[in-house]
Order: C-alpha cells, then sequence, then structure tokens
C-alpha cells in the first residue's frame, strides 16, 4: 500500500525539486538573455550623462527625443532601407533558387543528384569570409564592387547550402503520390511546384528563412569590404559611424540599436507562429 | 465508352524485371480487379495504365488508341491514390476543382460538376472543410470524388481501403460497387485482399512475380483454379496442398496412408492435390478410412470452426470442423475424409492444374 502510494505521488520535492531547478536554471538564463537587450532598449531613452551616472535606473519611456534625432539628423532611415533591400532581395533568391535546386535534387533521378547536394553541402563547410580577396577582385572585374548587388550575390551564396540542405530534407518527406495526383489531374511539372509542392513546402522555407535572415541582417563584414560608398551602407555597418573619435553620443545611437533589432525581431515573432502552425498541420496521410 | 488492351507489357526498373509480359484485354464498363500478393506487380501495371510510368516494352492501347506518348492527363483515366493524396492545402471543393479546372472547363462547368459529384457521394456539407479536417472514410469519398469529376472513361484505384478499418472498408466496399453500377464506367481495382477482389470484380486478375497466373470470373477462379498459386490465393481458409504419389487411382502421401480417388483425370506419378477445408472433414471414430493425421488445434468463430491437423509428411491441412466442440487434443490421431467432386489436381513440378 505504502508502496503504491509513493509512486503515485512522488512527493513533493520529488515533483518542485527537479521542475523547480529546471524553471530556476531557464528563469536565469532568460535574465541573462535579456539583460542587455533590456539596457539597450532603456539606454535609448537616456541622455549620454544618464547613462554613466545611473545605468541600470528605469529611464522616462516618453523622451523620445533620441529616436526623434536618430530618424531625422542621421542617415539612418537610408541605412534601414538599404538593409532591407539587401536582406530582402537575398532572402527572396535564396528561397527561390534553394527550392527549386532542392526539388530537383529531391524529386528528380538524374545522374550526379547526389554529388550535387554533397556540392552543395561542401558550401556548408567552406568559410567564406577566406574567400574574401578572391571575392573583391571578382566583383571589382564584374563592376558590382560598391553595389547592394555584391552583398546580394555573396549573401544568396551563402544562404543556398543550408536552405537546399533544409529544404531537400522536406521535400523528400512529402508524398509523392500527391505529385502523381497532380500529374493525372494535368498539372504541368511547373504548376505541380508553384501550386502543389510549394504552399506545402511552407514551413521548411520558414525555418530556413530565419535562420538565414538573421546573419545577412547582423552582417557587419561583408558590405565593410565591399561599400565604400554612405548612400549604400547597410545598418550594421552605417551604426559604426556614430561612434566618433572624440565623442559619441551613446543614447542616439542606443536608439538606433533598438531600432535596428526592431524589424528583424517583429519577423522573427511573426514566421515563428507561422513555423509552429506548419508544423502541426502536416496532416498527409 | 472504354476497352483497354495491354499486349506484350513489359517493365524493368534499371535491371529488375517487374512485369514480364502482360496480355490483357477488359471491356467496357467492366469492374476488374488485380490481385496478388506484394511486390507481384499489379500497383505497377496501374502506374503504367495511368501513364505514371513508362512501358518498358509492349502496347497499350485504349480505344483504339496506342497510349504510350500520351500524357497521363490526356489519356481520360482518372486515378485513386492509397493514400487518398488529396492537396492538403486546398479545401474539399478545390481539391475536386483542381483537376476539372485544369481540363479547362467552365467555371459554371466546374461548380456543377462539382455540386453533382458531392450529391453522389455526400460531400455537401464537407466541401468547405480541408482534408485534415475529415476522417478516413471521409477522405476516401473526397479522392473518389476528385476521380469522378473528371468524368473519365476509366477509374483506377489502387488499394483504396487499405487505410481503413475492419467496419468501414466493408462499407466503402458496397459503395464502390454501387458507385460502378449507377455510373457504370470502366474501373480496374488493384487490391491484395482477395475477398475485396471476390466480392467486387466483374473479373478478377491474378499476379504473380510479374506475370498473370489467371483471369477469370470469381467463380471461375475459386472452382477451377489453373494451377495451384491461384487455388491457395482465392479463398480463405486457403486450400491445403498435399503433395501425394498416385498408383492406378489411389493417392499416397507419406506417412499417411492412401485414398482411392476413382474418377481421378490422367496424371503423373507425383501429384499436388489441392483440398479446400469444405473438401475435407474428420471421419468417425474407428474409421479406417481416410488419411492418417495428427489433431493440432481447432478454431471456433461462431457460425464456423476450423480443424488444423497435420499428415505424415509435415504438411499442415485445414478442414471445416464441428461447431461443437471438438473432442480431439492436440496430438491425438485423426483420420481425415476427403471429398472426390471437390479435389484439384496439379502437377507437382509446375503447379498446373491436370483439369484445364
Amino acid at each position: 500500500m505504502s508502496m503504491q502510494s509513493t509512486y503515485d505521488k512522488p512527493g513533493l520535492l520529488g515533483t518542485y525539486g527537479r521542475d523547480g531547478l529546471m524553471q530556476i536554471i531557464l528563469i536565469a538564463n532568460t535574465v541573462l538573455m535579456l539583460f542587455p537587450i533590456a539596457i539597450m532598449i532603456m539606454s535609448g531613452f537616456k541622455s549620454n550623462i544618464e547613462i554613466f551616472q545611473q545605468p541600470f535606473a528605469i529611464p522616462d519611456f516618453t523622451n523620445v527625443a533620441n529616436f526623434v534625432s536618430m530618424a531625422t539628423e542621421t542617415e539612418f532611415l537610408r541605412y534601414l532601407m538599404n538593409s532591407f533591400v539587401v536582406t530582402g532581395a537575398s532572402i527572396f533568391l535564396l528561397l527561390t533558387l534553394g527550392t527549386m535546386a532542392a526539388y530537383a535534387i529531391a524529386r528528380y533521378e538524374f545522374w550526379g543528384s547526389s554529388f550535387l547536394l554533397l556540392f552543395f553541402m561542401a558550401g556548408l563547410m567552406v568559410p567564406l569570409k577566406l574567400a574574401i580577396i578572391p571575392l573583391f577582385i571578382l566583383f571589382r572585374d564584374m563592376g558590382i564592387l560598391n553595389t547592394h548587388w555584391a552583398l546580394i550575390a555573396v549573401y544568396t551564396a551563402m544562404g543556398l547550402p543550408s536552405t537546399v540542405f533544409i529544404m531537400t530534407g522536406f521535400i523528400r518527406t512529402l508524398p509523392r503520390e500527391l505529385e502523381d495526383a497532380a500529374r493525372m489531374d494535368g498539372a504541368s511539372e511547373a504548376r505541380i511546384m508553384f501550386s502543389v509542392m510549394i504552399p506545402l513546402c511552407r514551413p521548411a522555407m520558414v525555418i530556413a528563412g530565419i535562420y538565414n535572415l538573421v546573419p545577412i541582417w547582423n552582417d557587419f563584414f561583408f558590405p565593410l569590404v565591399f561599400i565604400q560608398n554612405d548612400a549604400l551602407k547597410t545598418l550594421p555597418q552605417g551604426m559604426t559611424s556614430f561612434i566618433g573619435e572624440y565623442s559619441t553620443d551613446w543614447g542616439v545611437m542606443f536608439a538606433g540599436l533598438t531600432l535596428a533589432a526592431a524589424p528583424i525581431t517583429l519577423v522573427y515573432i511573426i514566421l515563428s507562429k507561422q513555423f509552429i502552425n506548419g508544423m502541426t498541420a502536416g496532416a498527409v496521410k | 465508352m472504354a476497352q483497354l488492351s495491354l499486349r506484350g507489357v513489359r517493365k524493368n526498373f534499371k535491371n529488375t524485371e517487374v512485369l514480364r509480359g502482360i496480355d490483357l484485354e477488359i471491356h467496357d464498363r467492366e469492374l476488374v480487379v488485380f490481385v496478388g500478393p506484394s511486390g507481384c506487380g499489379k500497383s505497377t501495371l496501374l502506374r503504367l495504365i495511368a501513364g505514371l510510368d513508362t512501358i518498358t516494352e509492349g502496347e497499350f492501347i485504349l480505344n483504339g488508341k496506342s497510349m504510350l506518348n500520351v500524357p497521363p492527363s490526356k489519356r481520360d483515366i482518372a486515378m485513386v491514390f492509397q493514400s487518398y493524396a488529396l492537396y492538403p492545402h486546398m479545401n474539399v471543393y478545390d481539391n475536386m476543382a483542381f483537376g476539372a479546372k485544369l481540363m479547362g472547363l467552365s467555371k459554371d462547368e466546374v461548380q456543377k460538376r462539382i455540386a453533382e459529384t458531392a450529391e453522389t457521394l455526400q460531400l455537401q456539407a464537407l466541401l468547405e472543410r480541408k482534408p485534415r479536417e475529415l476522417s478516413g472514410g471521409q477522405r476516401q469519398r473526397v479522392a473518389i470524388g476528385r476521380a469522378l469529376v473528371r468524368k473519365p472513361a476509366v477509374f483506377l484505384l489502387d488499394e483504396p481501403l487499405s487505410n481503413l478499418d475492419a467496419a468501414l472498408r466493408s462499407e466503402v466496399r458496397l459503395e464502390i460497387a454501387k458507385l460502378h453500377n449507377n455510373i457504370g464506367g470502366t474501373m480496374i481495382y488493384v487490391t491484395h485482399d482477395q475477398v475485396e477482389a471476390m466480392t467486387l470484380a466483374d473479373r478478377i486478375v491474378v499476379l504473380r512475380d510479374g506475370v498473370i497466373e489467371q483471369v477469370g470470373t470469381p467463380r471461375e477462379l475459386y472452382e477451377t483454379p489453373a494451377n495451384a498459386f491461384v487455388g491457395t490465393f482465392i479463398g480463405s481458409p486457403r486450400m491445403s496442398l498435399l503433395k501425394t504419389t498416385r498408383e492406378g487411382n489411389r493417392f499416397g502421401v507419406e506417412g499417411s496412408g492412401s485414398v482411392l480417388l476413382p474418377d481421378a483425370p490422367e496424371t503423373g506419378a507425383e501429384v499436388t492435390l489441392g483440398i479446400r477445408p469444405d473438401a475435407m472433414s474428420l471421419a468417425p471414430e474407428g474409421s479406417e478410412e481416410g488419411f492418417e493425421a495428427e489433431f493440432e488445434y481447432a478454431e471456433y468463430l461462431g457460425n464456423d470452426a476450423y480443424v488444423y491437423a497435420r499428415l505424415g509428411n509435415g504438411t499442415r491441412v485445414s478442414l471445416q470442423g464441428d461447431t461443437k466442440l471438438s473432442p480431439h487434443r492436440p496430438g491425438d490421431k485423426v483420420r481425415l475424409l476427403v471429398d472426390p467432386a471437390e479435389i484439384h489436381y496439379f502437377d507437382s513440378e509446375t503447379g498446373r492444374s491436370f483439369r484445364q
């Protein structure tokens, strides 16, 4: 009897002890992760003096002077636009090209298809930054140095391996009978891809998109090398110009950082929801 | 109108021969069932007819026209897949409309046809739902509906009942039979379940290892199987095969004695007797007739009972027993009587029937 009751109820310490420890670790981790973000946002509402005198104090959130001056007195909006253009184009290109390549590799039997997949995978292992000098020379000769095309090309190439990898794996799990059914219904290969396969691939495309979105948005290295024209700079690169040699307006700087992080965080939240929806709505049986 | 003929059809995947020369005529309005064990090539044959795979060698003619270079959608054939293959992101209406729209039908015509089909299959209430919101039986009906909307000359059904539970299976089987009566198209139905084949088919095609073993009505296949394989494949529990040596009209089983079968046909010395459970019975106590065997166990099914016994040479046979409690225990010696009129004689080497 007593055996059974201990079996049924593992006891207060048993239940809350292990789970509680887990909760504490998770909460501590969350605090650790969110702390810098909180400081960044709070500092965006403070003046330089306030930041250094009371770095942890809660600021007056109605004081948006820093944000106003960020938007009006600097090139921030131009940088933001540039980041949107470059990131948007790169994600669009790599999802389009990556999905098409993955579809071909996953579905059509042709000589060397597994080699082609391996070739894409090899891209995951090559540190692209090692190729910066040849890339520089290549882009110079192509005449796209100091344009957005240079960035878009690099980011697309950089994102393709992971995209092809994720998409190929996903497309292979989709039932072939769906395509056969569409073929019987009289759909062309292109229509099968666009009307049947792509809508089903959305969860995987979201994963591939998120996976590539953040590094591209945050990238500092490639713009630094390829872009000299101030009007073409992306956000991470442009933000560095706010750090002056003798004085830096940290308040405005943090306001800018907050604004720069906002869109990507938003996109992330929206897509995450989609991604979870997609995961639970497979329902192909 | 649909008249299909397959002539010398072969199919190879790389180096494996899946179909090895299929000759078959299928007539208008016929419901033909392809049946056979898994891997016999029945689904492959269906896919060749659909045009989803290409024929390696041979000819497929539909209504007098060769179909070898005709794409699936231009063959006037619709297919219901084993997994239903409904488009998960489209609702029931769009699932049915997809093919119809691609046929180039007008919007009104598509709408009209879907309304008709939905009525036949009782899908009206489900048109707005996504496939994941449907039960197995409903998905099955949508899959059939999607084929019906296109009003094809030939329907192909690839194991349509295998994903349903037993109770639903017999219900949908009945619906398919009714549907075939109502719309009257030519249907080709693939299954590995001989019960489905027997109950639905006008004619059954039994396949094994890529060749046709026999084509015939369910009754023909049951009563006059062309060989031992068809004999054992059709009918449940299966026909028992007894390897015997013939001397005159006495057929002896090693270790079990022999029986006299006066009206046996001309055969060689080595004969395999095919005996269905209902053609064999337990001899009354003390009888000296029939084969000697060892009682193994009995199965009681309510309206029926089956007895399993082992012959002297190790062959297990099944026979219809008494539904009253069997007095025998495992290991008891029993004698098995056979009904001479119901026996099938097969060549022990080739398996071919001697009565053809």
